[in-house]
């Protein structure tokens, strides 16, 4: 292998680095109208009557968009697989306005001073009403935030819009309360984790034009084009066929843009005038109207008997979705799945949840998607009950890991751990941490204490038995490749690394190949990137269309040489004959062997100019050029791939804090993470997703908080008051691979990009009790919660 | 108002709205590297230098450039190229949103730091924010590029 598990460059690197015009709005036509949104100042309210006569005066306005102009099918924006687990309770624009910042009436005109004036001049009347925003006093709370009849959950997970659910389940495997009773030691706490923003540094953006044949271009930045094409369509009311979406580069996502949250305002303004739009959302609407991560409440009941064996958890989650239910029956079930199976010993475990509405802005998908927030709790969970045992949680955690060929209970996407190194992960971290010489704390003297934590995690690789992978290759007349792909670069690298499989499959430089992401008219069905699926699904796609389409290079090459094809064979540069290939059982000339007359008349042709064919011998390029005159043998493959399987990767996350005692402020000295994402195929790409990821976690598990009034009004509506780290804020991140190797996935690949912000959370809740002595069950653990806690404890003593 | 100024080496005069931002200005003249990721000057994307000064484009306005010189990652493709080599190295450029504000003002703190510190580094930088890296391989860019840059001074 040349390319794969080697660090190589991305094949964008360079125009990044140099500030090229490659993202969405630096590609978006230059005659844009501008769009913006007149947004709702009430939580609960309904538009009685909106008058916007003045504003369409306003010179340079070309059209002003209220719920009267708007088809009036619901649909969803969550970018998941048809038919959506998520409940279609939207509209483009509703009379009934759910949270503050939600869409009231669409603005576009052809400057955005002209834009801004006539949103001032619509005058609108609303009735409002009392909001929910109590995730507590959500379910059967008289207030409905969806009252509508038309309200439809197209998958039934027990959702019922007439009791603010979305969906609300119970798994049970074995009898919890019995296996708990018979345990020594037992917890019960309930843990709190907030909404966060994603804060992908490009904002969310779209760009739409119409084309000549009719059809509306949709140019966005998304994770998801072939679903926000379907989103489109479904919410314009038009077929999918008439709209293509096109994926330029994207600064980040993170999970926010697998939610349409900005292409439908261009798109109906567009479909509507035929004339070019943008929405370019602004930070402060990324703050208050976008997809953010579900806050969640777990309670955590887990049991341990005398040799610090864990013989039962039980994991209740109540996850508020806002005021819209994107993603929130998905999200939920991965706090349970992806915790529980942490713990191989659980005899017995019970999840169950309930997703509510409330009057704030609607969550989504957001980087570890529910597992965070299960992981933050579970493992919060057992550490404390650890020091209940007296042990240390490293020595509980290597007594009930997930081992190689071992369970994963309540983890449903393989039968059991079938590539895991855990083991190593854990001895790794432990080793590089020095954890025995620092655990639990050291006294600084100084009123300075330094305290060590741990936590592991899991995820997983794709959504077993639904996401599909898609990869076409093709041979260029000059013989080199191009790479049409579906999966969605938004940085991570996904379009190197699929090139770096197809070098290696193909025995060509990288070079060699053009990748080509995304344009729904031309790139195969991908499902996008999100679910950690791209590398280990896509992966495979393209492995296959490699191996199909070097097979089609043999026929192709074998008629050139006039041999038997089956006695061909492809080194990347030729494909030769060679006699000593063994044909077992009797030969049937295949029908591509066979040529025509005339076909003969030309391969003389090819002969002349190929003076490696006397030597049974024909080069790629005489091959390619082949390929463009007088040819029958398509040399272009289009491949899927779906796994039934989702196989987890591992990490270990270890932190060293230092809590200055006085004023409860905490620095994250070192942060050791230790990943088993099966064979990196990217070293460098694996470690920085690695790096981000930590940085991301220490974000949430310190700072970042979503919080509202009590009119349900954001107070973090820009960086000023959500504070995510700076490179000041994250200390050292030291990161390490310990790999297994997972059969199912292409080179022996997992996942990677969601797993690594799932320590963060526990190991430093973890790290600053064991400074501090106080046990922090609420995020973010801020200073003030940490102070406060240091005072409790001490009044108690 | 009209405006008389240079941009990445070019004399220019322009005539702007007086509550024109410098950001918007720049896009509007094909500078397309300088990018918003915030209204409340805390991201750092769009940052330029103004007469050899790192400035946020996104809370100057256009006006204030009246005479000055103005450069952005355009002008500076030679630079970018080879400081930018080092962070491809290390895979830390991932989405790109956030380099061309980054870069300018690395090669601002390179024109006002000798020979820094990594805290004078990560002090320096702290206005530049990164949500893909975790910011660890922009520094070990940074590092690596300095120590090539002593070389090439002692070669």
């Amino acid at each position: 292998m040349k390319y794969v598990n080697q660090p190589v460059r991305k094949t964008d690197a360079m125009s990044l680095v140099t500030g090229k015009p490659v993202y969405t709005d630096d590609l978006a036509p230059k005659d844009c109208l501008i769009v913006k949104i007149l947004r709702s100042p009430h939580a609960n309210a309904w538009v009685e009557d909106i008058k916007t006569g003045t504003a369409e005066k306003v010179a340079g306005i070309a059209c002003i968009l209220t719920y009267k102009d708007v088809p009036q099918k619901r649909f969803t924006l969550a970018g998941q697989t048809a038919p959506e687990m998520s409940p279609d309770d939207r509209l483009i624009l509703d009379r009934h306005v759910r949270f503050v910042g939600d869409a009231v009436a669409i603005v576009a005109g052809e400057t955005e001073a002209a834009v801004d004036k006539a949103l001032k001049r619509i005058r609108v009347d609303y009735r409002v009403e009392a909001p929910v925003l109590d995730i507590h006093k959500a379910k059967d709370n008289p207030i409905l935030v969806h009252p509508e009849d038309d309200w439809k959950l197209k998958i039934p997970l027990g959702g019922d819009n007439k009791r603010n659910l979305c969906a609300s389940a119970v798994e049970e495997h074995g009898n919890v309360d019995e296996v708990l009773a018979k345990c020594k030691y037992t917890i019960e706490r309930t843990y709190h984790t907030k909404a966060n923003q994603q804060t992908m540094m490009e904002t969310f953006r779209t760009a739409c034009y119409m084309d000549h044949f009719g059809r509306l271009i949709v140019l966005s930045s998304t994770q998801i084009p072939f679903h926000v094409r379907r989103i489109v369509g479904r919410a314009l009311d038009i077929p999918a066929s008439k709209v293509r979406v096109i994926k330029p580069r994207i600064g980040g996502g993170f999970g926010a843009k697998q939610t349409s949250v900005s292409e439908i305002y261009p798109a109906i303004v567009t479909w509507k005038t035929g004339r070019p739009s943008k929405m370019i959302f602004s930070r402060y609407e990324s703050m208050i109207c976008s997809s953010p991560r579900h806050e969640m409440e777990i309670t955590v009941r887990a049991g341990a008997d005398e040799n610090g064996i864990i013989k039962a958890i039980d994991v209740y989650t109540l996850s508020n979705t806002g005021a819209y239910g994107e993603h929130s029956s998905t999200t939920v079930g991965l706090s349970g799945h992806k915790s529980i199976g942490l713990y191989r010993h659980t005899e017995a475990y019970k999840f169950a949840f309930d997703v509510v509405y409330t009057n704030v802005q609607a969550a989504g998908a957001y980087r570890g998607y529910g597992a965070t927030q299960g992981i933050f709790a579970v493992e919060s969970a057992v550490n404390e009950l650890a020091h209940k045992m007296g042990m240390d949680p490293v020595r509980v955690k290597e007594l009930n890991m997930p081992v190689e060929g071992g369970p994963l209970p309540g983890y449903p996407d393989v039968p059991y751990a079938q590539s895991c190194s855990m083991d190593r992960c854990m001895a790794r971290a432990k080793e590089m941490m020095d954890w025995d010489s620092k655990y639990p704390c050291r006294d600084m003297g100084n009123g300075k204490v330094r305290g060590v934590g741990v936590a592991m995690a899991m995820q997983g690789s794709s959504i077993a038995g639904v996401d599909v992978g898609g990869a076409d290759i093709k041979l260029n007349e000059d013989g080199s490749y191009t790479l049409a792909l579906g999966c969605t670069d938004m940085g991570t690298g996904c379009d190197t690394i699929m090139a770096q499989i197809a070098a290696d499959c193909l025995n060509t430089p990288m070079d060699n190949i053009v990748v080509f992401s995304v344009d729904t008219d031309i790139s195969p069905y991908d499902s996008g990137s999100y679910a950690s699926a791209t590398t280990y699904t896509t992966g495979v796609a393209v492995m296959k269309a490699c191996e199909e389409l070097k097979k089609k290079i043999c026929k192709l090459g074998a008629e050139m040489m006039e041999v038997d094809e089956r006695k061909v064979d492809f080194d990347g540069s030729c494909v030769f004959y060679d006699e000593t290939i063994d044909i077992s059982d009797g030969a049937d000339k295949n029908a591509a062997g066979h040529m025509t007359d005339a076909e003969e008349g030309y391969r003389v042709d090819m002969d002349a100019i190929s003076s490696e064919g006397a030597q049974k011998k024909v080069s790629l390029k005489d091959i390619a050029l082949k390929g463009t005159f007088f040819n029958n043998i398509e040399l272009q493959v289009v491949k899927q791939h779906s796994s039934p399987l989702s196989p987890p990767p591992f990490m270990v996350g270890m932190a060293e804090v230092e809590v200055d005692t006085e004023t409860g402020s905490v620095e994250v000295l070192d942060y050791v993470a230790v990943v088993d994402c099966g064979t990196p195929i990217n070293p460098n790409l694996a470690r920085v997703q690695t790096e981000g990821g930590i940085a991301q976690g220490i974000g949430m598990a310190l700072s970042e908080d979503i919080q509202y009034t009590d009119k349900g009004k954001v107070r973090n509506n820009s960086f000023m008051q959500y504070k995510i780290p700076t490179r000041q804020d994250i200390g050292n991140i030291r990161v390490a691979f310990e790999s297994s190797y997972e059969k199912s996935g292409p080179f022996g690949a997992k996942s990677i990009g969601e797993l690594v912000i799932d320590t963060p959370c526990p190991a430093l809740a973890e790290a600053i009790y064991n400074a501090t002595g106080v046990r922090l069950t609420e995020l973010p653990m801020t200073p003030e919660k940490i102070a406060m806690g240091i005072l409790k404890n001490k009044s108690e003593q | 108002m009209n405006i008389n100024f240079w941009l990445n080496g070019v004399n220019r005069h322009a005539e702007i709205y007086p509550d024109t931002l410098l950001i918007d200005f720049l896009r509007e003249q094909g500078c397309f590297s300088v990018k918003r990721g915030c209204e409340t000057a805390n991201c750092g994307l769009c940052t330029v230098l103004m007469d050899g000064r790192p400035v946020l484009s996104c809370s100057t306005l256009a006006a204030r450039i009246e005479g000055k010189k103005i450069v952005t990652l355009e002008g500076m493709q030679r630079e970018a190229q080879e400081f930018g080599s080092f962070l491809a190295n290390e895979g830390a450029e991932q989405c790109g949103f956030c380099n061309p504000g980054f870069i300018m003002n690395v090669f601002a703190m390179l024109n006002e730091l000798k020979d820094p510190t990594e805290d004078q580094i990560k002090e320096y930088l702290a206005g530049n924010l990164c949500r893909c890296s975790g910011f660890v391989s922009q520094t070990t860019s940074i590092l690596k590029f300095l120590k090539y840059k002593k070389a090439q001074e002692e070669a």
